[in-house]
């Protein structure tokens, strides 16, 4: 098997992902709530200029749009009979995107969360998990993507589950999660624990990191802690645009192309080597992210201190304290 | 698991049991919060207070630590889970009772979001505050959420959003109920993850509620509001 993605990090050192799909597509008129896995089929031309708009811009490697493009997630559209077709089209855009540049692009087969919660706690068996992942990465894998990328995960049994599948499929893979509740995932991960939670799988994920979330600095705090406990391993860094706020009925993202540019300098320094926006990151922040890592080389970490100086507040202070996890004061429990 | 940890709950007095049952939640206990449940009702207890002062009680402490990043999602779920097995003794029971109705809620997550944990939070919470509460599930279109106020006759709609992209949904909703002259007969709360009161303001919902105790003060605010309206007209 060859990587193909391990080849470009070897010869560029630092890559550029690409920018956000969702928000980009809403841009483009798709409605709240709307499936944008079904544009690949119904406005392929959106999808193909979104991929192209990345590449022009910079973009080592672009993911495909099948985030939501396991049966779980279609089945809320009443898809989930066409998981096959809309991840081999997916990946086909994003294939015929990159074939036609004059550079390698990497295309990454987006892979996001069931939305289910596993057994014990929901519904969800290891092997049903196992199997709704394999069915979307066939399509991927039959359309061209060259690696399988799972994405704003939380639960390590459902990255466990995924890289299962990843496997089957032989196929390189990369797991990013979304530290977004007091700077863990929502189901209880830290980001250190990125490193060991596939390691009963067999391959293990070419790279690991951190994707959407809350804000850039509070990905970056993230990172930190990935590259402190595990300084060898390939950390991808792909923070939302900023902070996402409410103004009026609208969702914005306060990252100014400047502050992308000043995040993605940060995130070398902190020892990523893959960077990308999520939610928000438009081609004009990504030109200014190309131009950080064509012009920067790598410098101290940063504190905690200069990411908040430079690219805006954490949202949880709790992270940003680095304390020990505080505890509430307990009767005696009755079970260890 | 030392001998000496071993706790009989009916050995203990009630504001020792209630604080153990507090404990018990907040652990994810389900039998150890059957068993407390029976033994205040044998004491005497009424339905009602068990539900608020042992079980909505707790809770409420589960929330805080969720709030405060002590607690995460899997912990909050063995809690609800185990309240739920406590509200399932108390129902029926409140019914006989006459526990006080203050009105009923329909509440639903939006199209295309599929997150149901805070929702269920916020429904068995009012349930416990003595509300008929219509759970429609999640991924909930317009036309649902329509079929739902005319099936039930709601005093109130609660819609749930945890996604920066689902949240806009609520428009869409509200804007329907307006264009059919619908909107004034329901208080309208919305909740969520990524809102804020801005948001609820400006898609015009009557309250955004931060959290599933807000959700509850707030709709008996909004309750005693329509009480005085009426007493009034």
């Amino acid at each position: 098997m060859t990587n193909r993605l391990d080849q470009l990090i070897t010869e560029k050192g630092i890559l550029l992902a690409d920018g956000a799909i969702g928000t980009n597509l809403f841009g483009m008129g798709l409605e709240a709530g709307g499936a944008p896995e079904l544009w690949n089929v119904e406005k392929p031309d959106n999808i193909r200029k979104l991929h192209q708009d990345f590449v022009d811009a910079g973009s080592d490697i672009i993911l495909t749009n099948s985030f939501g493009g396991t049966k779980h997630r279609l089945k809320l559209h009443h898809a989930d009979d066409r998981v096959h077709e809309l991840n081999k089209r997916a990946a086909e855009i994003a294939r015929e995107v990159a074939d036609a540049s004059d550079r390698p692009i990497i295309v990454g087969g987006s892979v996001g969360p069931t939305g289910e919660l596993m057994v014990p706690l929901g519904a969800l068996s290891f092997d049903e998990a196992i199997h709704s992942f394999q069915e979307q990465m066939e399509g991927l894998k039959e359309g061209g993507a060259d690696v399988l990328w799972i994405e704003t995960m939380s639960s390590a049994e459902e990255m466990q589950a995924a890289a299962t599948a990843a496997i089957a499929a032989d196929l390189p893979y990369v797991i990013t999660a979304s530290f977004d509740t007091a700077g863990r995932t929502m189901m209880g991960l830290s980001p250190a624990d990125m490193h060991g939670v596939t390691d009963k799988q067999g391959t293990q994920p070419y790279a690991v990191g951190a994707n959407c979330g809350v804000g850039a600095s509070d990905l970056l705090a993230a990172i930190l802690d990935m590259t402190e406990s595990n300084p060898n391993a390939i950390i991808v860094a792909k923070a939302n645009c900023g902070v996402p706020q409410v103004k009026g009925d609208e969702v914005v993202y306060t990252g100014t192309p400047e502050l992308m540019h000043e995040y993605t300098k940060l995130a070398i320094d902190a020892g990523a080597k893959i960077i990308g926006g999520c939610c928000g990151t438009t081609c004009d922040h990504l030109l200014q992210m190309r131009s950080a890592i064509d012009s920067h080389s790598k410098g101290e970490r940063p504190a905690i201190a200069v990411l908040e100086e430079k690219i805006g507040p954490m949202v949880n202070k709790l992270a940003a304290a680095n304390d020990a996890m505080p505890k509430r004061e307990r009767k005696g429990r009755r079970r260890a | 698991m030392a001998d000496e940890d071993e706790i009989i709950l009916s050995e203990l007095d009630d504001d020792e049991l209630v604080a153990q049952m507090h404990d018990d939640l907040y652990d994810g206990l389900k039998e150890e919060i059957e068993e407390g449940v029976n033994i205040l009702l044998g004491r005497g207890w009424t339905p009602y207070d068990v539900l608020t002062k042992a079980l909505v009680e707790g809770m409420r402490i589960v929330g805080i630590d969720f709030r405060d990043g002590i607690l995460f999602v899997p912990e909050v779920l063995l809690a609800a889970n185990a309240m739920k097995s406590g509200m399932f003794i108390l129902r029926p029971l409140l019914a006989e009772t006459g526990a006080p109705k203050l009105g009923t809620m329909v509440i639903g997550t939006v199209k295309g979001d599929i997150h149901d944990i805070g929702k269920n939070l916020v429904s068995m919470m009012m349930e416990g505050a003595g509300f008929d509460v219509y759970n429609i599930g999640i991924n909930t279109d317009v036309d649902e959420y329509l079929a739902a106020l005319e099936e039930h006759k709601p005093h109130i709609l609660g819609m749930s959003a945890l996604l920066t992209t689902t949240m806009p949904y609520m428009k869409v909703v509200i804007d329907t109920l307006i264009e059919r002259g619908m909107r004034d007969d329901y208080t309208v709360l919305v909740g969520g993850a990524p809102l804020n009161e801005e948001f609820g303001a400006a898609i015009g919902a009557d309250a955004y509620c931060r959290d599933a105790a807000v959700a509850v003060e707030t709709a008996k605010e909004f309750m005693a509001k329509k009480h005085n309206e009426l007493a009034a007209g």
